[in-house]
Protein backbone atom coordinates (compact mmCIF):
# COMPACT_ATOMS: atom_id res chain seq x y z
CA UNK A 1 0.00 0.00 0.00
CA UNK A 2 2.69 2.22 1.11
CA UNK A 3 4.68 1.91 -2.45
CA UNK A 4 1.39 2.48 -4.42
CA UNK A 5 0.82 5.65 -2.30
CA UNK A 6 4.66 7.23 -3.40
CA UNK A 7 4.07 5.48 -6.93
CA UNK A 8 0.88 7.90 -6.88
CA UNK A 9 2.87 10.83 -5.53
CA UNK A 10 5.41 10.54 -8.15
CA UNK A 11 3.20 10.81 -10.92
CA UNK A 12 1.44 13.41 -9.41
CA UNK A 13 4.54 15.24 -9.43
CA UNK A 14 5.73 14.18 -12.35
CA UNK A 15 2.41 15.24 -14.06
CA UNK A 16 2.55 18.45 -12.63
CA UNK A 17 6.03 19.07 -13.86
CA UNK A 18 5.28 18.18 -17.24
CA UNK A 19 2.45 20.51 -16.92
CA UNK A 20 4.23 23.27 -15.70
CA UNK A 21 6.54 22.91 -18.92
CA UNK A 22 3.58 22.56 -21.16
CA UNK A 23 2.24 25.81 -19.29
CA UNK A 24 5.46 27.68 -19.93
CA UNK A 25 5.78 26.57 -24.09
CA UNK A 26 1.87 27.65 -24.67
CA UNK A 27 1.40 30.50 -21.95
CA UNK A 28 4.25 32.06 -22.05
CA UNK A 29 6.32 31.72 -24.94
CA UNK A 30 5.49 32.37 -28.47
CA UNK A 31 5.20 28.78 -29.39
CA UNK A 32 1.18 29.45 -29.60
CA UNK A 33 2.08 32.43 -31.74
CA UNK A 34 4.34 30.20 -34.21
CA UNK A 35 3.85 28.73 -37.37
CA UNK A 36 6.57 28.42 -39.17
CA UNK A 37 6.55 26.89 -42.81
CA UNK A 38 3.17 28.42 -42.88
CA UNK A 39 3.86 30.89 -45.38
CA UNK A 40 5.00 32.43 -48.16
CA UNK A 41 8.69 34.57 -48.87
CA UNK A 42 8.51 37.57 -49.77
CA UNK A 43 11.94 40.28 -50.08
CA UNK A 44 12.50 43.82 -49.88
CA UNK A 45 15.33 46.13 -50.12
CA UNK A 46 16.22 48.92 -47.98
CA UNK A 47 18.99 51.74 -47.65
CA UNK A 48 18.73 51.51 -43.70
CA UNK A 49 17.01 49.15 -41.26
CA UNK A 50 19.12 49.90 -38.03
CA UNK A 51 17.11 48.05 -35.42
CA UNK A 52 15.29 45.69 -37.42
CA UNK A 53 15.74 41.89 -36.47
CA UNK A 54 15.33 38.90 -37.21
CA UNK A 55 11.29 37.40 -35.71
CA UNK A 56 10.10 41.01 -35.89
CA UNK A 57 6.99 41.72 -36.70
CA UNK A 58 5.66 42.45 -40.19
CA UNK A 59 2.44 44.17 -39.97
CA UNK A 60 -0.46 45.72 -42.23
CA UNK A 61 -3.15 47.97 -41.07
CA UNK A 62 -1.75 47.46 -37.34
CA UNK A 63 -2.12 43.90 -37.82
CA UNK A 64 0.50 41.42 -37.37
CA UNK A 65 0.30 39.50 -40.70
CA UNK A 66 4.37 37.44 -40.52
CA UNK A 67 7.94 37.96 -39.17
CA UNK A 68 10.73 38.99 -40.40
CA UNK A 69 12.51 35.79 -41.63
CA UNK A 70 16.15 37.00 -42.86
CA UNK A 71 18.54 39.76 -43.08
CA UNK A 72 21.13 39.76 -45.17
CA UNK A 73 23.06 42.57 -47.44
CA UNK A 74 23.70 42.65 -50.84
CA UNK A 75 27.62 43.16 -51.54
CA UNK A 76 26.85 44.92 -54.83
CA UNK A 77 23.83 47.21 -54.34
CA UNK A 78 25.33 47.91 -50.83
CA UNK A 79 21.57 47.39 -49.31
CA UNK A 80 20.46 45.38 -46.88
CA UNK A 81 17.58 42.54 -48.00
CA UNK A 82 14.91 41.57 -45.77
CA UNK A 83 12.51 38.12 -46.15
CA UNK A 84 9.70 38.07 -44.63
CA UNK A 85 7.25 35.66 -43.75
CA UNK A 86 3.71 36.36 -44.57
CA UNK A 87 1.46 34.03 -43.45
CA UNK A 88 -0.55 32.47 -46.53
CA UNK A 89 -4.06 33.24 -44.82
CA UNK A 90 -3.12 37.11 -46.15
CA UNK A 91 -2.53 35.85 -49.62
CA UNK A 92 -4.26 38.92 -51.22
CA UNK A 93 -1.46 41.65 -50.85
CA UNK A 94 -1.89 43.54 -53.99
CA UNK A 95 1.68 43.82 -55.57
CA UNK A 96 2.65 47.46 -55.26
CA UNK A 97 2.30 46.95 -51.80
CA UNK A 98 5.06 49.38 -50.04
CA UNK A 99 6.98 48.30 -47.10
CA UNK A 100 8.29 50.78 -44.61
CA UNK A 101 10.39 50.31 -40.99
CA UNK A 102 8.81 51.40 -38.43
CA UNK A 103 8.66 51.89 -34.69
CA UNK A 104 6.44 50.92 -31.84
CA UNK A 105 6.01 53.68 -29.42
CA UNK A 106 9.07 56.22 -29.11
CA UNK A 107 11.90 53.82 -28.35
CA UNK A 108 10.52 50.53 -29.16
CA UNK A 109 10.82 47.83 -31.29
CA UNK A 110 11.54 48.22 -35.00
CA UNK A 111 8.65 46.51 -37.75
CA UNK A 112 7.78 46.61 -40.68
CA UNK A 113 4.93 47.93 -41.72
CA UNK A 114 3.42 47.14 -44.95
CA UNK A 115 0.92 49.72 -46.63
CA UNK A 116 -1.41 48.49 -49.79
CA UNK A 117 -1.57 49.38 -53.10
CA UNK A 118 -3.88 49.24 -56.09
CA UNK A 119 -2.44 46.41 -58.23
CA UNK A 120 -4.79 43.65 -59.07
CA UNK A 121 -2.66 40.97 -58.91
CA UNK A 122 -1.68 39.94 -55.57
CA UNK A 123 2.37 39.33 -53.99
CA UNK A 124 3.40 35.77 -54.46
CA UNK A 125 6.23 33.75 -53.02
CA UNK A 126 9.37 35.17 -54.03
CA UNK A 127 8.41 38.84 -55.53
CA UNK A 128 10.27 41.62 -54.21
CA UNK A 129 8.38 44.42 -52.97
CA UNK A 130 9.93 47.96 -54.68
CA UNK A 131 8.48 50.51 -52.99
CA UNK A 132 10.39 50.89 -49.59
CA UNK A 133 11.07 53.52 -46.40
CA UNK A 134 14.09 53.25 -44.11
CA UNK A 135 14.05 52.95 -41.05
CA UNK A 136 14.00 56.34 -39.10
CA UNK A 137 17.01 56.75 -37.17
CA UNK A 138 17.02 59.30 -34.32
CA UNK A 139 20.38 60.45 -34.42
CA UNK A 140 20.23 61.12 -38.59
CA UNK A 141 16.67 63.25 -37.53
CA UNK A 142 18.58 65.33 -34.87
CA UNK A 143 21.36 66.36 -37.13
CA UNK A 144 19.13 67.31 -39.95
CA UNK A 145 16.89 69.26 -37.20
CA UNK A 146 20.34 71.17 -35.77
CA UNK A 147 21.57 72.12 -39.11
CA UNK A 148 18.08 73.58 -40.31
CA UNK A 149 18.27 75.63 -37.19
CA UNK A 150 21.35 76.85 -37.71
CA UNK A 151 20.32 77.50 -41.37
CA UNK A 152 17.56 79.82 -39.91
CA UNK A 153 19.81 81.53 -37.86
CA UNK A 154 22.55 82.41 -40.68
CA UNK A 155 19.34 83.49 -43.04
CA UNK A 156 18.50 85.42 -40.40
CA UNK A 157 21.65 87.01 -39.27
CA UNK A 158 22.20 87.78 -43.16
CA UNK A 159 19.15 89.61 -43.17
CA UNK A 160 19.90 92.16 -40.53
CA UNK B 1 58.79 27.35 6.32
CA UNK B 2 58.85 23.69 4.96
CA UNK B 3 56.05 23.00 7.58
CA UNK B 4 54.19 25.52 5.69
CA UNK B 5 54.94 24.38 2.43
CA UNK B 6 54.11 20.67 3.28
CA UNK B 7 50.42 21.43 4.72
CA UNK B 8 50.32 23.16 1.33
CA UNK B 9 51.31 20.43 -0.45
CA UNK B 10 49.11 17.99 1.56
CA UNK B 11 46.21 20.39 1.34
CA UNK B 12 46.61 20.43 -2.64
CA UNK B 13 47.33 16.80 -3.01
CA UNK B 14 44.31 16.40 -0.85
CA UNK B 15 42.18 18.20 -2.67
CA UNK B 16 43.26 16.35 -6.33
CA UNK B 17 42.59 13.55 -4.68
CA UNK B 18 38.95 14.20 -3.61
CA UNK B 19 38.45 15.85 -6.73
CA UNK B 20 39.54 12.51 -8.75
CA UNK B 21 37.71 9.99 -6.47
CA UNK B 22 34.57 12.42 -7.33
CA UNK B 23 35.23 11.86 -11.02
CA UNK B 24 35.80 7.92 -10.43
CA UNK B 25 32.75 7.72 -8.35
CA UNK B 26 30.49 9.47 -11.10
CA UNK B 27 31.71 6.98 -13.98
CA UNK B 28 31.04 4.62 -11.27
CA UNK B 29 27.47 5.57 -11.01
CA UNK B 30 26.55 6.24 -14.75
CA UNK B 31 27.73 2.74 -15.15
CA UNK B 32 24.86 1.66 -12.58
CA UNK B 33 22.40 3.44 -15.17
CA UNK B 34 21.40 1.13 -17.98
CA UNK B 35 21.16 -2.23 -15.06
CA UNK B 36 19.20 0.00 -12.94
CA UNK B 37 16.91 0.93 -15.86
CA UNK B 38 15.39 -2.91 -15.36
CA UNK B 39 14.73 -1.69 -12.06
CA UNK B 40 13.01 1.16 -12.04
CA UNK B 41 10.57 0.85 -8.87
CA UNK B 42 14.21 2.14 -7.13
CA UNK B 43 14.47 5.26 -8.83
CA UNK B 44 10.54 5.96 -8.29
CA UNK B 45 11.01 5.19 -4.55
CA UNK B 46 14.25 8.21 -4.38
CA UNK B 47 11.56 10.32 -6.92
CA UNK B 48 9.55 10.52 -3.81
CA UNK B 49 12.05 11.79 -1.01
CA UNK B 50 14.24 13.59 -3.35
CA UNK B 51 11.24 15.60 -6.00
CA UNK B 52 7.89 15.14 -4.11
CA UNK B 53 8.80 16.05 -0.63
CA UNK B 54 10.34 19.22 -1.77
CA UNK B 55 7.31 20.15 -3.77
CA UNK B 56 5.86 22.55 -1.19
CA UNK B 57 8.97 24.06 -0.27
CA UNK B 58 9.47 24.85 -4.40
CA UNK B 59 5.48 26.06 -4.65
CA UNK B 60 5.45 28.17 -1.77
CA UNK B 61 9.21 29.98 -2.91
CA UNK B 62 7.88 30.11 -6.44
CA UNK B 63 4.76 31.81 -5.92
CA UNK B 64 5.86 34.37 -3.23
CA UNK B 65 9.69 34.95 -5.88
CA UNK B 66 7.06 35.89 -8.33
CA UNK B 67 4.94 38.08 -6.08
CA UNK B 68 7.96 40.20 -4.98
CA UNK B 69 9.38 40.11 -8.39
CA UNK B 70 5.62 41.54 -9.49
CA UNK B 71 6.03 44.19 -7.28
CA UNK B 72 9.27 45.06 -7.99
CA UNK B 73 9.13 45.43 -10.92
CA UNK B 74 5.92 47.56 -11.13
CA UNK B 75 7.67 49.99 -8.97
CA UNK B 76 10.57 50.43 -11.05
CA UNK B 77 8.70 50.29 -14.55
CA UNK B 78 5.98 52.33 -13.78
CA UNK B 79 8.61 55.19 -13.84
CA UNK B 80 9.12 54.77 -17.61
CA UNK B 81 5.59 53.71 -18.13
CA UNK B 82 6.16 50.58 -19.12
CA UNK B 83 4.22 48.65 -16.78
CA UNK B 84 2.80 46.54 -19.81
CA UNK B 85 6.43 45.39 -20.02
CA UNK B 86 5.95 43.53 -15.95
CA UNK B 87 4.64 40.12 -17.79
CA UNK B 88 8.06 39.99 -20.13
CA UNK B 89 10.10 41.08 -16.85
CA UNK B 90 9.11 38.66 -14.29
CA UNK B 91 8.63 35.81 -17.06
CA UNK B 92 12.38 36.37 -18.38
CA UNK B 93 13.99 36.58 -14.76
CA UNK B 94 11.74 33.78 -13.63
CA UNK B 95 12.90 31.69 -16.83
CA UNK B 96 16.27 32.32 -17.29
CA UNK B 97 17.83 32.69 -14.12
CA UNK B 98 15.48 32.63 -11.08
CA UNK B 99 13.90 29.19 -11.74
CA UNK B 100 16.66 27.41 -12.23
CA UNK B 101 19.14 28.70 -9.53
CA UNK B 102 16.56 29.33 -6.52
CA UNK B 103 15.21 25.98 -7.23
CA UNK B 104 19.13 24.10 -7.26
CA UNK B 105 19.95 26.67 -4.14
CA UNK B 106 16.65 24.90 -2.56
CA UNK B 107 16.86 21.90 -3.83
CA UNK B 108 20.68 21.65 -2.46
CA UNK B 109 19.22 22.60 1.06
CA UNK B 110 16.00 20.46 1.21
CA UNK B 111 17.13 17.60 -0.86
CA UNK B 112 21.20 17.53 -1.65
CA UNK B 113 21.58 17.65 2.48
CA UNK B 114 19.11 14.69 3.08
CA UNK B 115 20.82 12.56 1.12
CA UNK B 116 24.41 13.14 2.21
CA UNK B 117 23.61 12.42 5.81
CA UNK B 118 21.39 9.28 4.69
CA UNK B 119 24.48 7.98 2.81
CA UNK B 120 26.65 8.89 5.11
CA UNK B 121 24.81 7.40 8.31
CA UNK B 122 24.87 4.17 6.25
CA UNK B 123 28.53 4.25 5.63
CA UNK B 124 28.97 5.43 9.18
CA UNK B 125 26.52 2.47 10.78
CA UNK B 126 28.68 -0.07 8.22
CA UNK B 127 25.71 -0.43 6.49
CA UNK B 128 27.54 -0.05 2.94
CA UNK B 129 30.01 -2.81 4.03
CA UNK B 130 27.49 -4.80 4.82
CA UNK B 131 26.32 -4.61 1.41
CA UNK B 132 29.46 -5.29 -0.16
CA UNK B 133 29.54 -8.51 2.28
CA UNK B 134 26.24 -9.67 0.78
CA UNK B 135 27.59 -8.89 -2.89
CA UNK B 136 25.45 -6.12 -3.63
CA UNK B 137 27.14 -3.01 -4.87
CA UNK B 138 26.56 0.08 -2.98
CA UNK B 139 27.28 2.47 -5.73
CA UNK B 140 24.46 0.67 -7.86
CA UNK B 141 22.09 -0.40 -5.06
CA UNK B 142 22.12 3.12 -3.23
CA UNK B 143 24.13 5.99 -5.08
CA UNK B 144 22.71 5.36 -8.88
CA UNK B 145 18.76 5.52 -8.12
CA UNK B 146 19.55 8.56 -5.88
CA UNK B 147 21.41 10.39 -8.53
CA UNK B 148 19.07 9.38 -11.26
CA UNK B 149 16.48 10.67 -9.17
CA UNK B 150 18.08 14.11 -8.51
CA UNK B 151 18.58 14.33 -12.45
CA UNK B 152 14.69 13.84 -12.64
CA UNK B 153 13.61 15.60 -10.41
CA UNK B 154 15.60 18.68 -10.94
CA UNK B 155 14.39 20.10 -13.98
CA UNK B 156 10.56 19.27 -13.25
CA UNK B 157 10.83 21.16 -9.95
CA UNK B 158 13.03 23.66 -12.17
CA UNK B 159 9.60 24.24 -14.30
CA UNK B 160 7.15 24.34 -10.93
CA UNK B 161 9.02 27.04 -10.06
CA UNK B 162 8.84 29.37 -13.21
CA UNK B 163 5.03 28.65 -13.55
CA UNK B 164 4.43 29.01 -10.19
CA UNK B 165 6.37 31.98 -10.45
CA UNK B 166 4.74 33.35 -13.02
CA UNK B 167 1.28 32.93 -11.95
CA UNK B 168 2.31 34.96 -8.87
CA UNK B 169 3.70 37.65 -10.66
CA UNK B 170 0.58 37.90 -12.79
CA UNK B 171 -1.76 37.26 -9.48
CA UNK B 172 -0.14 40.78 -7.97
CA UNK B 173 0.48 42.63 -11.27
CA UNK B 174 -2.68 41.90 -12.52
CA UNK B 175 -4.82 41.42 -10.03
CA UNK B 176 -3.36 43.98 -7.29
CA UNK B 177 -1.78 46.97 -9.48
CA UNK B 178 -3.82 46.73 -12.28
CA UNK B 179 -1.21 45.81 -15.08
CA UNK B 180 -3.75 45.37 -18.39
CA UNK B 181 -4.16 41.40 -18.27
CA UNK B 182 -3.92 41.28 -22.02
CA UNK B 183 -1.13 43.30 -22.35
CA UNK B 184 0.48 41.47 -19.79
CA UNK B 185 0.09 37.81 -20.86
CA UNK B 186 0.65 38.93 -24.63
CA UNK B 187 3.71 40.73 -24.22
CA UNK B 188 5.50 37.95 -22.17
CA UNK B 189 4.45 35.11 -24.93
CA UNK B 190 5.92 38.07 -27.63
CA UNK B 191 9.06 38.56 -26.20
CA UNK B 192 10.00 34.61 -24.29
CA UNK B 193 11.47 32.44 -26.86
CA UNK B 194 10.45 28.87 -26.76
CA UNK B 195 14.09 27.80 -27.77
CA UNK B 196 16.26 30.85 -26.58
CA UNK B 197 14.47 30.80 -22.96
CA UNK B 198 12.55 28.33 -21.93
CA UNK B 199 14.86 25.30 -23.71
CA UNK B 200 18.21 27.04 -22.06
CA UNK B 201 16.21 27.12 -18.80
CA UNK B 202 15.93 23.30 -18.87
CA UNK B 203 19.16 22.58 -19.72
CA UNK B 204 20.68 25.03 -17.10
CA UNK B 205 18.20 23.16 -14.53
CA UNK B 206 19.18 19.60 -16.18
CA UNK B 207 23.09 20.63 -15.48
CA UNK B 208 22.21 22.14 -11.86
CA UNK B 209 20.68 18.76 -11.01
CA UNK B 210 23.56 16.55 -12.10
CA UNK B 211 25.88 19.00 -10.17
CA UNK B 212 24.37 19.33 -6.84
CA UNK B 213 23.28 15.02 -6.30
CA UNK B 214 26.72 14.12 -7.31
CA UNK B 215 28.36 16.82 -4.98
CA UNK B 216 25.87 15.38 -2.37
CA UNK B 217 26.25 11.86 -3.10
CA UNK B 218 30.23 11.77 -2.98
CA UNK B 219 29.62 14.20 0.02
CA UNK B 220 27.89 11.31 1.42
CA UNK B 221 29.70 8.35 0.36
CA UNK B 222 33.38 9.78 1.08
CA UNK B 223 32.31 11.31 4.36
CA UNK B 224 34.49 10.48 7.77
CA UNK B 225 31.98 7.53 9.19
CA UNK B 226 31.30 9.21 12.42
CA UNK B 227 28.90 11.46 13.81
CA UNK B 228 30.85 14.40 13.70
CA UNK B 229 31.84 13.60 9.64
CA UNK B 230 28.77 12.90 8.65
CA UNK B 231 27.62 16.71 10.16
CA UNK B 232 30.45 18.21 8.10
CA UNK B 233 30.14 15.91 4.76
CA UNK B 234 25.60 17.81 5.12
CA UNK B 235 27.08 21.13 5.74
CA UNK B 236 30.13 20.62 2.77
CA UNK B 237 27.12 19.58 0.50
CA UNK B 238 25.06 22.85 1.05
CA UNK B 239 28.23 24.75 0.25
CA UNK B 240 29.25 23.38 -2.13
CA UNK B 241 26.68 23.11 -4.37
CA UNK B 242 24.96 26.65 -3.61
CA UNK B 243 29.01 27.66 -4.82
CA UNK B 244 28.63 25.19 -7.83
CA UNK B 245 25.60 26.54 -8.98
CA UNK B 246 26.32 30.05 -8.43
CA UNK B 247 29.75 29.37 -10.34
CA UNK B 248 28.00 27.24 -13.06
CA UNK B 249 25.25 29.52 -13.43
CA UNK B 250 27.19 32.38 -14.74
CA UNK B 251 29.39 30.27 -17.51
CA UNK B 252 25.92 28.91 -18.62
CA UNK B 253 24.48 32.59 -19.14
CA UNK B 254 27.50 33.33 -20.94
CA UNK B 255 27.48 30.67 -23.70
CA UNK B 256 24.36 30.92 -23.75
CA UNK B 257 22.78 34.47 -23.89
CA UNK B 258 26.07 36.02 -24.10
CA UNK B 259 26.52 36.82 -27.83
CA UNK B 260 23.42 39.01 -28.12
Amino acid sequence: MTTRLTEIWVGVFVAAGMAALFMLAMKVSNLSTYNEGDGYLVTARFEDISGLKERSPVTMAGVRIGRVKSIDFDNDALQAVVTMRIDTRHNTLPKDTSASIYTAGLLGEKYVGLEPGGDDKSLKQGDVVKLTQDSLVLEKLIGQFVTKLLENDNDKEGTK
Amino acid sequence: MLDGLQLLGQNAIGFFQRLGRGHILFIAILAGIPELLARFRLVIQQVYSVGVLSLVIILVSGLFVGMVLGLQGYNTLVDFGAEESLGIMVALSLVRELGPVVTALLFAGRAGSALTAEIGLMKATDQLSAMEMMAVDPIRRVLTPRFLAGFISMPLLAAIFSAVGVLGGALVGVGLLGVDEGAFWSQMQDRVDLHEDIYNGVIKSLVFGVVVTWIAVFEGYDCVPTSEGVSRATTRTVVHSALAVLGLDFILTALMFGED
